[in-house]
């Protein structure tokens, strides 16, 4: 860390696709044209979350925030600010209402943001091993193999009080104890990586902004569990993401952070990359595991649960990619860290796709607890165009809406389950006062009927019929009896699905009619609405 | 009745190796699968015959599965491919009306292919840049903050291989 100035670029997705690339390589020239490259240091990072503002560009120490950067400001940053000191200010990023320049913890966009699994996102170059070990990187792994048995890192997990982040909330700790528990020839760790939600992208920025922490935090799974082997499955549709885990597991391997007796201890593991292929119902563990058998991604019946006859029917810890993402952390600091940080029931951080018809789309990370209201209003800065503000829908396809009477709900698992949503994996959808009820209910359960797999019939043939029911609302020919209907095809879809998908598929519908059932009955029937 | 045998497809070099190299590992088929869509843009049935053969695979087992993963194509795209993100804040943000757009402007119907095939059009689920939405890919370029007044912009862009170095050289 030798550098005067730090010069780094977001090179997440977004900001990839608006070009940060070019940006990135024309800064590279004016900083060799004015031989700063040995003072200053351009990086390009992982994504920075604050995606409507990209490409971002920031430069340390001074904590200067450019946004909306082209390829030919890049002159101005290289010769005004890293050669003369002087910021460019055409280029800094105000908030509303105030001229505040520069500091990024001034912005509210991240004020009330904690940082713990995106701790390296948006800070270190993701193709650099280095960088990352530079920031307590494989402090976590080297910490359990060298200091700790197995039993005591599970203690520690445990206690932390670490909740799966994929949606489900089952608690880690418990989760890995039933696979380090059973007696078997070989266990497995796998990483869920098939992010399906259709609006959000969470894991798709860890992957591309520090995919060594989810290596570091599989293996030291692995060596809390006896698994030996471990696989990431990952969605086709990420081929950013994929190729910078394939650099940085074959780093890991050439530092003998992975393969045989890492770090000269006697534990062996190894990470194989598996391609997910556009299947929503993969992202269910038992679908998932049938899929890198290499067959179509079709749930079975649990139990047995993975954690006890999984992959090949050997025991299996399946976690997801922002779980994973915790466990260096709380293996560093400690299970009592953690769990001071959240609420009673959820502890830790969760990170959040904001997205929809709100001011500051982006990537978050809130502590738990935080209010919807806070996210939505703070955060992403309220309803642009000084719209009303209508409902947001978490957990994508598998969640509800949740009204604005709602909004200050502090979140936890159990609070967004009681008012009909759930966490889900993180996507947070704003809705505004143009957006019908009707119509995104509609377009969840379309989602959910394609995707369901067909195997079970409450799911295969409920949703379809639901949705059947839901156009003729779309034509406003809807009557109080299709209603009732709606809500009895939901309950038995909830009650006798086989998997997550069908069990949830309803949630957007019947959410919708609980709050917005006005909306519903705006489109009965002429004559229906008249007697009503 | 005769019954047409497929012809025994010849496999690519590098297509052959990857089937060698993957063969022994368990679960192979997808990422095999993969490797040969990657290869032909699509999956070939007299291909996917001959990949299944390779692999000790019926070929209805690796039929099953083509068919079922949404990213598996089993008709040739067009030269150009064209992907509407269907996510839901594209959703909300006018992807529908972007979708119909492009329709109407290559007069082609949602995932089909044009009739000179120069353009396919997809919809396609969430391509994770949100903050951009709507947002369109054209073969593999993402085009964010898109209107339906922008949508011949796009098409002009690539159309007669302007914006296509790959195939113009080939």
């Amino acid at each position: 860390m030798a550098y005067a100035q730090y010069c780094l670029i977001c090179d997440g997705t977004a900001c990839n696709s608006s070009q940060s690339e070019r940006i990135y390589e024309q800064i590279m020239k004016y900083v060799y044209d004015h031989d700063l490259e040995k003072t200053c240091q351009v990086v390009k990072t992982g994504c920075f979350g604050f995606c409507e503002q990209g490409p971002i560009v920031k430069v340390l120490p001074d904590e200067a925030f450019y946004v909306q950067v082209k390829p030919e400001d890049a002159a101005d940053i290289v010769r005004e600010h890293l050669l003369k000191g002087r910021p460019v200010s055409r280029l800094i990023y105000r908030e509303k209402d105030t001229d505040s320049l520069g500091a990024v913890d001034k912005i509210s966009f991240y004020r009330k943001q904690v940082r713990i699994v995106l701790r390296n996102c948006g800070f270190i170059d993701p193709e650099s091993i280095d960088e990352y070990i530079a920031r307590e990187g494989y402090q976590g792994l080297e910490k359990a193999l060298f200091e700790m048995s197995g039993e005591e890192v599970l203690v520690e997990v445990e206690k932390s009080g670490l909740r799966g982040r994929g949606g489900g909330g089952f608690p880690t700790g418990r989760k890995w104890r039933f696979t380090k528990e059973m007696e078997a020839d070989q266990k497995y760790v796998v990483c869920n990586a098939d992010e399906g939600d259709p609006g959000a992208y969470m894991d798709r920025s860890m992957l591309e902004g520090d995919p060594h922490s989810i290596i570091e935090a599989m293996a030291i799974c692995g060596y809390t569990v006896g698994a030996s082997r471990g696989y990431v499955y990952v969605r086709a549709e990420y081929p950013l993401a994929v190729r910078r885990l394939e650099k940085a597991l074959q780093d890991a391997r050439e530092y003998g952070l992975l393969g045989d007796n890492i770090l000269g201890s006697d534990f062996s593991f190894d990470i194989e990359i598996r391609l997910g292929a556009g299947a929503f119902v993969c992202g269910e563990e038992t679908a998932l595991l049938m899929s890198i058998e290499g067959m179509r991604g079709m749930p079975v019946q649990r139990p047995p649960y993975p954690a006890v006859k999984g992959l090949w029917g050997k025991p299996t810890v399946i976690n997801n990619v922002e779980t994973f993402g915790n466990i260096p952390v709380i293996v560093t600091r400690g299970g009592d860290w953690f769990a001071g940080i959240g609420t009673e029931t959820s502890k830790g951080t969760k990170v959040f796709a904001l997205t929809g018809n709100v001011n500051n789309s982006g990537l978050i990370e809130v502590p738990m607890g935080t209010t919807l209201r806070d996210i939505v209003f703070n955060i992403g800065g309220g309803i642009p165009g000084g719209k009303q503000f209508k409902a947001v829908q978490s957990g994508g396809p598998s969640g509800g809406m949740i009204p604005a009477e709602h909004m200050d709900t502090p979140i936890d698992y159990e609070s967004l389950a009681a008012l009909g949503s759930i966490m889900g994996s993180g996507g947070l959808i704003v809705m505004d006062e143009d957006d019908s009820m009707v119509d995104v209910a509609k377009f969840y359960l379309g989602f959910t009927v394609e995707e369901s797999c067909g195997k079970c019939i409450p799911c295969r043939l409920g949703g379809r019929q639901i949705e059947k029911i839901l156009e003729k609302f779309a034509n406003g020919e809807g009557t109080p009896e299709d209603l009732q209907k709606i809500e009895e095809i939901g309950q038995t879809m909830i009650t006798g699905s086989l998997c997550g998908l069908g069990k949830t598929a309803p949630n957007p519908v019947l959410s919708s009619i609980k709050y917005f059932r006005h909306e519903y009955e705006a489109a009965f029937r002429k004559d229906v609405a008249e007697t009503a | 009745m005769a019954v047409a045998v497929p012809e025994r497809a010849e496999l690519a070099d590098e297509l052959a190796k990857f089937i060698d190299d993957w063969k022994e590992k368990p679960g192979n088929l997808i990422m095999v699968l993969h490797r040969t869509q990657l290869e032909y843009g699509y999956l070939p049935e007299p291909v996917v015959i001959e990949v299944a053969r390779r692999l000790g695979h019926p070929a209805a087992k690796a039929f099953g599965v083509a068919t079922f993963y949404n990213y598996f194509k089993l008709t040739p795209p067009g030269r150009n491919r064209v992907a509407v993100c269907i996510g839901t804040a594209c959703y909300l943000k006018g992807a529908s009306e972007l979708t119909d757009t492009f329709c109407g402007q290559l007069d082609v119907e949602l995932n089909g292919v044009t009739e000179d095939k120069e353009f396919s059009i997809e919809g396609v689920r969430c391509v994770g840049c949100c903050g951009l939405a709507p947002v369109v890919m054209v073969n593999g370029e993402v085009h964010g903050k898109l209107t339906s007044d922008g949508v011949q912009r796009v098409i002009d862009k690539y159309r007669n291989g302007r914006e296509n170095p790959e195939q113009a050289a080939g």
